[in-house]
């Protein structure tokens, strides 16, 4: 039984490292769809945070006179209600929308996954008791647990980032408790034990590892939902007080002028809205394939 | 005589995602009526996908591209899908290798059967249900009338086999066709079966082809062989011919990477390297570059199959006098006579099965292990075999306190290990590792090797980060891997060098005793030989002591200095391999003996006994007294009576429990 010369040992570390990135996102890529959707979150971002930069407007003084402009060469949106530029009010408003959105459903992904693994990987009582927890906070109806939150205290984005992750980190946690358990029968989660390794080291480097092609799907799904929860909150007056914007707050205003023909105040934000989330939902599908190993290469 | 079916210059692709495989360039077969037609070759060599190319039942992306299949006066490769659809399950029958997945779990097996003949035949339901139980009681399924109604899960594996058969003689077709009938069941089960589909093609006049990776399988039950290899048929004749006087080199090495043929003093024939890529075949003959007879000739040109009555596909075929090489000696085997590793005593392990109710209360116990005591010394190699569902893999797993034994004790090195905490094993656990089946499921898809090897000394805390990578780099020297496989996932290498990784892993924290449970169960025989080969080098250099759980008693043999046979939870004989295997006192052990289907026609034909009858009792209500004696050819009423003791059959330590067993016992000794 002789050994198989080594060939190339010598490949620095570095390099190695980047080539399996550059791999991964090269399969990425090669995702037509997912290039898209990335390529729309990426304007969008880039359109909401470099965009006032260029374009200034004031988004904090009431202008009566100017209110629901038709889109001109002043205005290319046209103005609201109030007076407001709309294309800088789109831009503005967008960033708290994304903010809210990406950093919601990081949150609530990376805990519900957490979460879901431990309570799987455990089982017996502890799985019981965790899954419980989550039962009943998924029988408290997710609007009424937030006009109680609202009610109590004053909306910001922070707070509106934290009160959306805990209504929406139930489902990553039954996700990946349904996944982990079936993982913790494998034999790689059990070498773990026979190694004298423990539950921490099982559940953190194997099943919620193993777990993150479900979870990513569902995360992308989450970032479209809580921006969709944030407009649903400004609808009922309990958003983001003004002068501060965002899609949802501006689309339930725009709404109020429906039979007015100012359609410039609903497309544009509704617009919005529609293409982040698709593109989010893009960007998983994508994302699911390039993170299974198993498909990468073939 | 007419053939049934004729195969002429096959040619079979299947379109992938990047270029296009195919694993059927021009096979050329013709089975008759009333004979047996077996297929052999090592996985990935398009046996299967001749089978299935026959019956127009490719995968995704597959499709016949040249030559025919004459079926009677049709044609099937170019019959359209209608006229397909009235050959399939009608003229030509199919058993398929897993009886797991082939039958529908929602219907019952009475309406399975009767749905093909209800396709095929003008027959009103009640007809089909009655030709349902006639096929059904003709492939020995007892207690038809009550089982027609039961569900797939309600009945064992091997009487799912038996109702897959029946489904698929319902028609009386001309031709059967069975793929794997029997790799997934027991030897003993696996004898039941070949015996039965040999039964059924005498009498029903079917043609039959068996598909299959066992020589053992071919030897016994068919009348003619065609071996293949890289998509063609590289060797044909009758089965007497091939075995006598196999020409060529791919036939010849199969042979010697049997376990069986060999002394277990010498190393193992193992064919280097794997089957070729078949979306990628090398050009000249695809054989060369594992051959050790090829020449620049070979790797230029490709040889044609050319004979009369045995042809084979070869430039340079062995005559008889270049056969039976004898495999090179291994030095001799470890000292047999150290110091008892690992002591169990007593062992047992029941399971409690819960109804599945609100409360939860315990329906019954199953005794998985019932009192197993043995003492592996050190430096040996322990051999457990026995059926599938007789509860060595749940020893094997108290052995490395995985699990907690009910009662009894298992003592590793002087140390009770299996009443001590997770927290208190957890610097003993480096001693003793376990080796796992399934080289698929044995480690994390999302870790490259370099994480995977590094991960036991990461836990265990051994040595600093350079030093463990180091550590890593040796491993992979040392079971035959190159360097360049750190960087890789485990979904880039083959089943054999996914093994040698586990292995790597199972070797990391050089322990004293690695678990092996069932190592090589999933591996073809050529790479079978590979890993047992390495497993003993590996055992020599480091002075390892193996436990090596198995249900194949020919691979048992060869590796294990001793044998453990268990039955239904109990160790029913124990002893020297040679002496267990040549001369057993227990009737179960001679059974599984006999079970194994050996790699040589006249002998397999002159085997006598039909192995072990019937199936392996539940182990929820195990038989009183001896749990062997419901399939037991030799009991009697003190049998069902009395648990039979352990008593000693040599001065070398054989020792069963049996009360009619095969041979005197010798007295015991005072104090033994």
């Amino acid at each position: 039984m002789s050994a198989i010369p080594a060939d190339d040992a010598a490949v620095p570390e570095s390099r190695r490292a980047r080539g399996s990135l550059w791999r991964m996102l090269s399969e990425f890529l090669e995702n037509r769809l997912a290039a898209v959707g990335l390529g729309v979150v990426v304007l969008f971002v880039l359109f909401c945070y470099l965009g006032p930069l260029i374009y200034h407007t004031d988004q904090t003084h009431i202008e009566l006179s100017e209110a629901t402009l038709a889109p001109s060469l002043a205005h290319p949106l046209g103005t609201n209600e109030v007076g407001y530029d709309q294309l800088g009010r789109l831009m503005v408003g967008g960033q708290s929308s994304l903010e809210v959105g990406i950093a919601a459903a990081l949150l609530a992904t990376a805990f519900g996954t957490l979460w879901g693994a431990i309570a799987g990987y455990a089982g017996g009582f502890v799985d019981a008791a965790m899954m419980r927890v989550v039962d009943a906070l998924l029988a408290v109806p997710a609007l009424f647990l937030l006009l109680f939150l609202s009610s109590i205290a004053r909306p910001n984005v922070g707070l509106l980032i934290l009160v959306i992750a805990l209504i929406s980190w139930l489902g990553p946690a039954r996700l990946v408790r349904g996944q982990a358990l079936t993982l913790r029968t494998r034999d790689y989660v059990r070498s773990v034990r026979l190694m004298g390794g423990g539950p921490i080291r099982a559940v953190l480097r194997h099943i919620a590892p193993n777990a993150i092609g479900t979870v990513v799907v569902n995360a992308t799904f989450q970032v479209a939902d809580a921006i969709l929860t944030v407009a649903a909150l400004s609808f009922l007056g309990l958003g983001i007080p003004p002068p501060a914007a965002n899609w949802g707050d501006m689309l339930s205003n725009g709404i109020n002028y429906t039979y007015d023909g100012y359609w410039w105040l609903i497309y544009p934000p509704g617009l919005a809205i529609v293409l982040v989330v698709v593109a989010f939902n893009l960007i998983g599908d994508a994302l699911r394939d390039s993170f299974d190993v198993r498909l990468r290469g073939r | 005589m007419q053939p049934v079916v004729e195969l002429v210059d096959l040619h079979t692709e299947i379109a992938l995602r990047h270029g296009v495989a195919r694993p059927v360039g021009g096979v050329s077969l013709s089975v008759g009526k009333g004979e047996t037609l077996g297929i052999v070759g090592e996985s990935g060599c398009g046996k299967t996908m001749t089978a299935l190319s026959i019956m127009r039942l490719l995968p995704p992306g597959g499709h016949i591209t040249g030559g025919s299949i004459l079926f009677g006066d049709t044609d099937l490769a170019t019959l359209d899908e209608a006229g397909m659809r009235a050959i399939r399950g009608n003229r030509v029958g199919m058993i398929f290798q897993d009886p797991m997945t082939s039958l529908n779990p929602c219907m019952t097996i009475g309406d399975q059967v009767a749905e093909t003949v209800l396709l095929h035949r003008e027959a009103t339901r009640t007809q089909a249900r009655k030709r349902a139980e006639e096929v059904l009681d003709l492939v020995g399924l007892p207690d038809v009338k009550r089982r027609l109604d039961s569900y797939p899960h309600q009945l064992s594996g091997g009487m799912r086999q038996r109702v897959v058969i029946a489904m698929a003689l319902a028609c009386e077709p001309e031709l059967l066709i069975a793929d794997e009938p029997t790799t997934a069941l027991d030897v003993t089960i696996q004898k039941q079966i070949l015996r039965l589909i040999d039964d059924l093609r005498a009498q029903l006049g079917m043609a039959v082809i068996l598909v299959t990776h066992d020589l053992g399988v071919i030897a016994g039950h068919s009348d003619r062989v065609a071996v293949m290899y890289a998509g063609k048929v590289v060797e044909t004749s009758s089965t007497q011919e091939l075995f006598d006087n196999p020409r060529h080199p791919y036939t010849e090495a199969l042979f010697r990477a049997l376990p069986e043929n060999v002394d277990p003093d010498r190393e193992l024939y193992s064919i280097p390297g794997l089957p070729p890529d078949l979306s990628n075949p090398p050009s000249g003959c695809r054989f060369a570059a594992r051959c050790g007879y090829a020449t620049d000739g070979c790797r230029a040109e490709e040889p044609s199959l050319t004979g009369d009555g045995h042809p084979f596909a070869c430039f340079h075929p062995l005559g008889p006098a270049e056969q039976a090489t004898a495999n090179p000696r291994t030095e001799p085997a470890p000292a047999e006579n150290g110091s008892a590793l690992l002591d169990v005593r007593s062992l047992v392990r029941d399971f409690r099965v819960s109804s599945n109710g609100v409360l939860r209360r315990a329906s019954g116990t199953v005794s998985a292990v019932a009192d197993v005591s043995f003492t592996v010394r050190a430096g040996e190699t322990f051999g457990l075999v026995g059926e599938s569902g007789c509860g060595k893999s749940t020893v094997g797993r108290l052995l490395v306190a995985e699990d907690t034994p009910t009662s009894g004790s298992v003592s590793f090195d002087g140390t009770e290990i299996s009443t001590k905490s997770n927290r208190a094993l957890r610097e003993l656990r480096r001693d003793f590792q376990l080796m796992f089946q399934d080289p698929y499921a044995s480690l994390d898809p999302r870790m490259r090797v370099r994480s995977i090897l590094r991960e036991p000394l990461a836990i265990q805390r051994r040595g600093s980060a350079p030093e463990q990578e180091r550590a890593v780099a040796a491993l992979l020297d040392e079971v035959g891997l190159p360097r360049a496989a750190l960087e890789k996932y485990p979904h880039e290498f083959s089943g054999g060098q996914r093994q040698r990784i586990g292995l790597a892993r199972a070797l990391a924290l050089r322990p004293r005793l690695i678990v092996a449970d069932e190592p090589v169960s999933a591996l073809d025989v050529s790479v079978q030989a590979q890993i047992l080969n390495l497993m003993r080098a590996l055992q020599r250099e480091h002075d390892l002591t193996y436990v090596f759980i198995s249900h194949d008693l020919s691979v048992i043999r060869y590796i294990a200095t001793t044998i453990g046979v268990m039955y239904l939870g109990k160790l029913v004989e124990v002893g020297p391999a040679e002496q267990v295997y040549s001369a057993p006192a227990h009737p179960y052990t001679k059974g599984l003996i006999d079970a194994i289907p050996l790699a040589d026609p006249l002998r397999e034909h002159r085997k006598e006994s039909a192995g072990v009858r019937g199936e392996l009792p539940s182990a929820l209500t195990p038989p009183s007294g001896c749990r062997f004696r419901t399939r037991c050819p030799l009991a009697t009423d003190i049998c069902a009576e009395q648990v039979p003791p352990m008593r000693r059959f040599s001065e070398q330590g054989q020792r069963a429990a049996c009360h009619h067993p095969l041979k005197a016992p010798v007295p015991e000794r005072m104090a033994g």
